[in-house]
């Protein structure tokens, strides 16, 4: 695994300034959105859907857009660590309150902590209100690319990122802890049996998941260079929720590709027929939940092991 | 102080549009246990029938006292396509999956439906404000309201009264209630559990549709129309406690009042308010004021 | 022989069900313990309240001289006092040597090793056992007779290969207590014994106390060395097998028929 990581990372260096624009463009989402999936398949794994993750990719973006305007903060990475750290707290806080739930009640209480954020947002004129607020261009360490330069600069912090996520996850994932998952979603009351603490380990991947999100806000937000209440909304998280059901929790890459795939298909399918798109989302999620429930992932693993 | 007749009245009409937007899917979660995000579709269908259906009718110059009974009737008719194709059609198989998973389906059919509609109807606006209208206004406090909001409010009280004597009152009802606490046991005693699901998923979605074929006199029906309800009328059941009627009525209450009050006193607390008191339910009452739910809560 | 667990005047009612009435009763270490009585005596509250999972209304409980009475149930599995199900609790999602190696990164993880923070490459030795997880498990596994079922999904075990998985994943906690609940109960009458063998030599060779609760006399009387005879909350009778089950109290209100087949058997032979 950390060499296939290594290999993508120095694709993206060295292919990069071969891509166009637009092409950077969607790249880089595709990372910012892989990595809120990559937390949403955390807790995916122990039995946990969370419909409100768009809560901490709106606080990321948020602190990223607070920086930026008020402190006059631009360094993408700068951004990225305090969208994570502000993340990671309310995470931790909520936490509290959330390990608690499991299955239709997690989700409902995720959602409705982000319509608040949604709520506070949209009638607030300070934070920009439903028009939002836009952002300067991104810096890296100090220095402004030129202009040709920004979107490919973006792209490999946003891979950096990403992808050095994704090796943390991976090596959380062969943790005892983190290996607690399947067992939690399994059978949780032999767990507790064994002495571990089921609420601890949730708690502690909420946390994990939320940070993610709140990096892939971060990122969006300097991408994008504008951020609004929209990210808190519900069909934001929808739509995380959908990149994850689509690529499976088969590896750490499978957020990645499946937002990478969604991506593709969301400036395709809109370029063909801007009112049938999410007819073709819609139609691409049933089917992957009737017949390959283990996401599109599981075709890859199964060609690799077969 | 004197803010205080005009939030009321303000609170009631709106929780008369929030309880017969919610209270199918409160229905359609008692009965089936499933969580449907397309109650926001039927909401939207219904406004779109609704308003096309009635252009059409007051175009040709037809007795516009009428209108009310058309709107009603498009409801009904859209539903009654929809609603059997998308239970019968995809969801009777997949009442065996985890509830979540089921969630995610009928996300996915929502989405379908959103481009449904848009290929149907188109993407410009509607705007039949005629029945609105028509009916005039009346007096409160000193401020005059439209008297077809009463409409609103006589809608919901039948459906509430409506749903009360069925589930109590009849012999269908109590099989619904049996079906409601135990389908495998009912099956087991000969009741058609099948048909009663298709029954109430259909019953519940045409309410769904009712609200939205109302509210359409009094909005610009645009796509995108279910995506606000959908959440809202989570927040409404949730309070209450999902699957029970009486609860969706006492969220519409709540909910309605509570955005009344701060639309009158503090506009930027609006959506604040109504989600903080949901997850405040869930977080100290999870089973909302009156529920039959059992929430996974260790 | 020391005195392992000790119950001490411990009551327990559940409105006006008297589950448990004065209980006393001193548990030696590496002994094996039958507790028998009809459903509702109060074997499983004994059993619950013992592992935590409920609290006593008077009375108190100790383990190795320590009062336990009001510690929560996870800090009573970590301090070596382990159950079994009746039902059998497994992860069914996975194999039996999985669900073997996931009790034990329990068991790594709760002693704090093998953690985010340590050597990516390193394999960390279980604690209480001396060697690594996957070497532990297959230890655990031959001891069971389970080795040949590795691979195999949990789901699809037989019924007394599933109870021999659930007994066997609570060796990964190293217990010093092991409460079984009915271990024979749905397994065939062939399988029975030999389950029963395999599970106490086990537990034998690593110096396991075993209480196990059951309701085939036979068994009780073939592998308990002691036997204590629920009845309405009450112990009437606390004796080797062969005195306890003789014992006019213990047949009129627990044993019943069961031990006249018993009887006739014998006649017989």
């Amino acid at each position: 695994m950390p060499s296939v990581l290594g290999a993508t990372l120095a694709a993206v260096i060295v292919g990069g300034p071969l891509l166009p624009q637009w092409a950077l463009f969607i790249l880089t989402i595709a990372f910012a959105q892989g990595l809120v999936a990559l937390g949403l398949m955390l807790l995916l794994r122990a039995g946990l859907v969370s419909f409100g993750q768009a809560l901490y990719y709106c606080i990321g973006a948020y602190t990223a857009g607070g920086l930026a305007r008020a402190f006059n903060v631009s360094d993408v990475f700068l951004q990225m660590i305090a969208g994570a750290a502000t993340s990671a707290l309310a995470a931790f806080v909520l936490g509290f309150l959330l390990a608690k739930y499991r299955g239709i009640f997690f989700g409902l209480l995720s959602l409705a902590l982000s319509m608040i954020l949604y709520g506070l947002i949209v009638k607030s004129e300070a934070l920009g209100s439903t028009d939002g607020l836009n952002i300067a261009q991104s810096t890296l360490f100090g220095v402004r690319p030129a202009s040709a330069w920004v979107r490919y600069a973006v792209a490999v912090a946003a891979a950096f990122a990403g992808i050095g996520a994704a090796y943390l996850v991976h090596r959380f994932l062969e943790t005892p802890l983190g290996r607690l998952g399947p067992a939690i979603k399994d059978n949780e009351i032999r767990v507790e049996y064994m002495g571990a603490s089921v609420r601890h380990a949730i708690h502690v991947k909420y946390v994990i998941a939320a940070t993610l999100a709140g990096v892939g806000g971060a990122l969006a937000a300097t991408t994008v260079g504008h951020i609004d209440p929209e990210m808190a909304y519900w069909t934001t998280s929808g739509e995380f929720i959908f990149i994850t059901i689509l690529a499976g929790t088969g590896s750490v890459l499978a957020p990645f590709l499946g937002a990478l795939l969604f991506g593709a298909i969301h400036t395709l399918a809109y370029d063909l027929s801007p009112h049938t798109w999410q007819m073709s989302l819609g139609t691409a999620l049933l089917l992957v939940i009737v017949f390959l429930p283990e996401g599109l992932w599981s075709l890859f693993a199964r060609r690799r092991a077969g | 102080m004197d803010q205080i007749g005009p939030v009321v009245v303000d609170g009631i009409i709106y929780s008369a549009w929030l309880f017969i937007a919610a209270v199918g899917l409160t229905l359609i979660y008692g009965v089936m246990k499933i969580v449907n995000v397309t109650h926001g579709s039927f909401y939207a269908l219904g406004a779109y029938a609704g308003a096309s259906l009635t252009g059409a009718w007051l175009a040709r110059g037809y007795p516009p006292m009428l209108s009310y009974a058309v709107l009603l009737l498009a409801a009904v008719l859209v539903t009654l396509v929809f609603a059997p194709l998308i239970e019968r059609g995809l969801l009777r198989f997949m009442y065996a999956k985890d509830e979540v998973v089921i969630l995610l389906i009928t996300y996915a059919l929502f989405l379908i439906l959103e481009d449904t509609i848009k290929l149907i109807w188109g993407v410009d606006p509607y705007f039949v404000a005629e029945p609105y209208a028509l009916l005039g206004s009346f007096e409160v406090g000193g401020l005059r309201y439209p008297t077809y909001n009463l409409i609103l409010v006589g809608l919901a009280l039948a459906s509430g009264g409506g749903l009360a004597w069925l589930l109590r009152g009849t012999r269908v009802g109590k099989l619904l209630l049996s079906v409601i606490h135990d389908p495998e046991m009912s099956r087991a005693m000969g009741v058609n559990v099948g048909r009663f699901y298709l029954v109430t998923f259909t019953f519940g979605s045409m309410l769904a549709a009712i609200g939205g074929s109302f509210t359409a006199p009094t909005v610009s029906v645009v796509p995108g129309l279910g995506v606000d309800v959908i959440v809202l009328s989570f927040a409404v059941v949730v309070i209450g406690g999902l699957g029970s009627v009486p609860g969706a009525a006492l969220g519409a209450v709540i909910v309605g009042l509570a955005r009344s009050a701060s639309v009158h006193y503090m506009p930027q607390v609006e959506l604040f308010v109504i989600y903080s008191v949901m997850a405040m339910v869930l977080a100290f009452r999870p089973r909302g004021l009156f529920s039959i739910a059992e929430p996974r809560r260790i | 022989m020391a005195v392992i667990l000790d119950a001490r005047g411990v009551n327990k009612s559940f409105g006006a069900v008297t589950a448990a009435a004065e209980i006393n009763a001193a548990i030696e270490a590496d002994s094996v313990v039958g507790l028998i009585g009809t459903n509702g005596a109060g074997k499983t509250t004994f059993i619950n309240m013992i592992t935590g999972y409920l609290k006593p209304d008077s009375g108190s409980i100790h383990y190795e001289g320590r009062d336990i009475t009001a510690l929560a149930p996870r800090q009573i599995t970590r301090l070596g006092i382990l159950r079994s199900f009746q039902v059998p609790q497994l992860y069914s999602s996975l194999n039996v040597r999985e669900n073997m190696l996931i009790a034990l990164g329990i068991m790594l993880h709760n002693a704090g090793r093998g953690g985010f923070f340590s050597r990516s490459r390193a394999r960390p030795n279980v604690p209480g056992h001396d060697a690594p997880a996957e070497e532990v498990a297959e230890r655990i596994l031959e001891r069971f007779g389970l080795a040949e079922y590795r691979e195999k999904n949990a789901q699809v075990l037989p019924g007394g290969v599933r109870k021999l998985l659930d007994i066997a994943l609570t060796l990964a906690a190293k217990p010093r207590v092991l409460l079984l609940d009915e271990p024979t109960s749905g397994v065939s009458a062939e399988e029975k014994f030999a389950i029963m063998e395999m599970v106490m030599k086990a537990m034998k060779a690593e110096g396991v106390t075993v209480i196990f609760v059951e309701h085939d006399m036979e068994v009780v009387s073939r592998f308990a060395e002691r036997v204590l005879a629920f009845y309405d909350g009450r112990i009437i009778a606390d004796a080797p097998p062969e005195v306890a089950l003789g014992d006019p109290d213990v047949r009129r209100y627990v044993v019943g028929g069961e031990l006249r087949r018993m009887d006739e058997r014998a006649a017989r032979a």
